[in-house]
């Protein structure tokens, strides 16, 4: 089973939940896609931890072939070629390995190079398998990132391991590309016109790409909650609601995983598990085709 | 016209609760909401009339025409983006296309045509004040650009004595780099917590390199007080100007959701940031701290 | 000499540009006639990479020199890869800044900063 955890911004709970659900599940693999801030290693500590570089392929000019006729400058659409000083000059961060100026070329002067642009860490923390995504600064795209850390997390889900994915916040590309593979969505939603109107948005990305999905409200003060009101609205489930507790701000505040000192924490996520295995149980009989 | 950017490198900080109530307490004639992932200012600092919409364009995306296509599939292997499906015609996914064109160079039936696609939309509400911001679609990227757009719709008529406040997006990607751009403060919203000092870090590095004055403020302080005298002595030794620490505060959310900012009604959160605004108008149009 | 400055406005009243690469005009300036000619950037409305863009219409032009109120790194090394020296512009009122030019006042930029790097379509 793979679950993604989302949320339409920051700051709603998305981490704390995703880590402290690997937590009590047994057997699970925690993914962080936020590549640009992962935050979950934190939470972790992770350790025996591997590393593996992630590689682009970047355009490499032989000045010797290259006749300065600037099809390539010309061709690029995201300005990652100059030609300066009878040279051309490459800028990898702006480069999205198209491989076209290579195509464009009329005198074979350019080939392809693997360049470093992020690294994916693997490490365990008290039997959870902790993945973490890291795109080097200044990069264009954390996508290839994303793509690895997805398939190794298909790998321990065919070996048995539940996958548990911290997506990015907002819904732009890289938040959907990080749902890719999901059995189900857990959205994270805060008690405010600001948290109605953010799970809205991210409800209406995973309403595009077919993915069942629900809720969970944090921070809830028993007072009126727009983002309640809205799944109301839409019978959007309700999967489960944590209280506004200074407690679990304190310790989450400590990079602590509550649901491991403290047993109330621990049975409140154990159950929201088994509510989300039963969902998506449920979802495998009624859409066996998705 | 003095321009104040209000960052948190972190999102759920508490960023556009103080943004709308310093822009309460200045009477700001000009402000704008430069989070164009998720744009939450209009909720709060409602507006009574109808924006100017500007449609925004982002790179060209691929568009195949299948009256000329003949299902070679040329494109499709050329694609390193997985965005051309072919089930059972060949075509563009838009969320998938990164606009690179190489399909259309390889297209043997000119078949491909490279299409302006809109990326999302740019609003203008224009009263006795002027508040600019925009919305970026789903799946998009190129928040860099509309930012900056954002900002040049604010213009630069009014003289030094005014304010213009632009409430910032989270992160230090992009977005965050094109608002610093011409601001004369930026004011960290800062969040006792490891990732909110771990992304406060980020930001102020950031800044650092552009130059820009920054300040500090510590909202939520109460959550951790040992974080947040952490952070004062950060503030202290980097000679950074801090302005005050704001405590968590259930009213605060109350009052958004009642499409009020924490000045428009007695609450402890509202007072402190009172405190903090007249700290940072000294700071902007004087230049002393304290 | 021409020099070669980002500008709000194609006419004579215009004031410097705070951004090089998303700036909507360059100016180009004979410093002894005071003749002046304005080129489109078009590079302003590129999703990302414009101040390469733009570094390129510079350098394509030829000017004897650059003024900017700062620059980034990749713009940076186009400039500097045609040999154009760039000089730190001080406020946005252009005259005072050619004039500061002419005196020999102004410095040359020497902090690069890492660069806007607003992309095309993935962030």
């Amino acid at each position: 089973m793979k679950v993604a955890v989302l949320s339409g911004k920051g700051g709603t709970g998305k981490t704390m939940v995703s880590v402290n659900l690997a937590s009590v599940s047994g057997c699970a693999a925690y993914v962080d896609c936020d590549v640009e801030e992962p935050n979950g290693h934190l939470f972790f500590r992770p350790t025996n931890q591997e590393e593996e570089s992630i590689m682009v392929r970047s355009p490499k000019v032989n000045d010797d072939l290259c006749s300065g006729c600037r099809k390539c400058v010309e061709f690029c659409r995201f300005n990652a070629l100059a030609y300066v000083g009878g040279k051309l000059l490459i800028f990898d961060d702006l480069c999205h390995s198209c491989g076209g100026c290579l195509l464009v070329c009329p005198e074979k002067a350019l080939t392809e190079v693997e360049k470093p642009m992020g690294k994916v860490q693997v490490g365990s923390s008290a039997g959870v398998e902790v993945l973490t995504g890291i795109l080097n600064l200044g990069e264009a795209s954390g996508i290839p990132i994303i793509h690895r850390l997805l398939k190794k997390g298909q790998n321990l889900e065919d070996q048995g391991r539940e996958i548990f994915v911290d997506c990015p916040p907002g819904t732009a590309c890289i938040v959907m590309e990080s749902i890719q593979d999901a059995d189900y969505c857990l959205l994270v939603a805060e008690p405010s016109v600001f948290g109605a109107h953010n799970l809205a948005m991210v409800h209406e990305l995973v309403t595009l790409l077919q993915k069942p999905c629900g809720v969970v409200l944090n921070k809830e003060m028993g007072e009126e909650n727009p983002s309640r009101d809205y799944c109301l609205e839409k019978n959007l489930p309700i999967l489960g609601e944590i209280p506004f507790d200074n407690r679990l701000g304190s310790l989450n505040s400590m990079g602590t995983i509550a649901a491991r000192v403290q047993d109330n924490y621990r049975q409140w996520f154990d159950s929201l598990l088994e509510t989300i295995r039963k969902e998506v149980g449920h979802e495998k009989i009624t859409h066996p085709q998705r | 016209m003095k321009k104040l950017l209000i960052l948190s490198g972190k999102g759920g900080t508490g960023k556009t609760t103080l943004a709308s109530a310093f822009i309460r307490l200045s009477s700001a004639r000009r402000y704008a909401d430069c989070d164009v992932d998720s744009p939450n200012l209009h909720l709060v600092l409602s507006q009574d009339m109808e924006p100017v919409i500007q449609d925004f364009y982002g790179l060209d995306k691929a568009w195949i025409n299948p009256d000329l296509c003949t299902n070679c599939g040329l494109c499709r292997e050329h694609c390193r983006f997985d965005a051309i499906r072919s089930d059972p015609i060949h075509r563009v996914d838009p969320y998938g296309c990164e606009g690179c064109s190489v399909c259309q160079i390889v297209c043997p039936a000119s078949a491909i045509t490279m299409m302006p696609a809109a990326a999302g939309v740019l609003m203008r509400y224009e009263n006795h004040h002027l508040f600019s911001t925009a919305r970026l679609n789903m799946g998009s990227g190129n928040s860099g650009k509309l930012v900056t757009e954002v900002k040049k719709q604010l213009g630069n008529d009014l003289d030094d004595t005014e304010l213009a406040i632009i409430d910032g997006s989270p992160g230090i990607g992009c977005p965050v780099i094109a608002s610093i751009s011409g601001v004369d403060l930026v004011l960290v919203v800062a969040e006792p917590t490891v990732s909110g000092i771990s992304d406060m870090e980020r930001i102020l590095e950031t800044a650092k390199i552009f130059r820009t004055p920054t300040a500090v403020c510590v909202n939520k302080y109460d959550v951790n007080q040992a974080n947040t005298e952490k952070i004062e002595g950060h503030c202290r030794s980097r000679k950074i100007p801090y302005l005050g620490r704001i405590p968590y505060d259930p009213k605060a959310v109350m009052a958004t959701n009642q499409g009020k900012t924490i000045v428009d009604l007695p609450c402890p959160s509202g007072q402190e940031t009172e405190r903090v605004f007249y700290k940072l108008l000294k700071l902007i149009f004087q230049g002393k701290a304290g | 000499m021409i020099v070669m400055i980002p500008v709000v406005n194609d006419n004579a009243s215009t004031q410097v540009a705070a951004n090089f690469g998303r700036a909507s005009y360059f100016m180009l300036r004979d410093t002894a006639t005071g003749a002046m000619e304005f080129v489109k950037n078009s590079a302003a409305d590129s999703p990302g990479g414009a101040g390469i863009k733009a570094a390129q219409i510079v350098v394509d032009h030829s000017p004897g020199a650059l003024l900017v109120p700062q620059c980034g790194q990749n713009a940076a090394d186009v400039i500097r890869g045609a040999g154009i020296p760039m000089y730190q512009t001080q406020g946005f009122d252009l005259d005072k800044n050619l004039e500061a030019l002419i005196r020999g006042e102004l410095e040359v930029l020497t902090e690069i900063h890492s660069g806007f790097h607003d992309h095309g379509a993935v962030k």
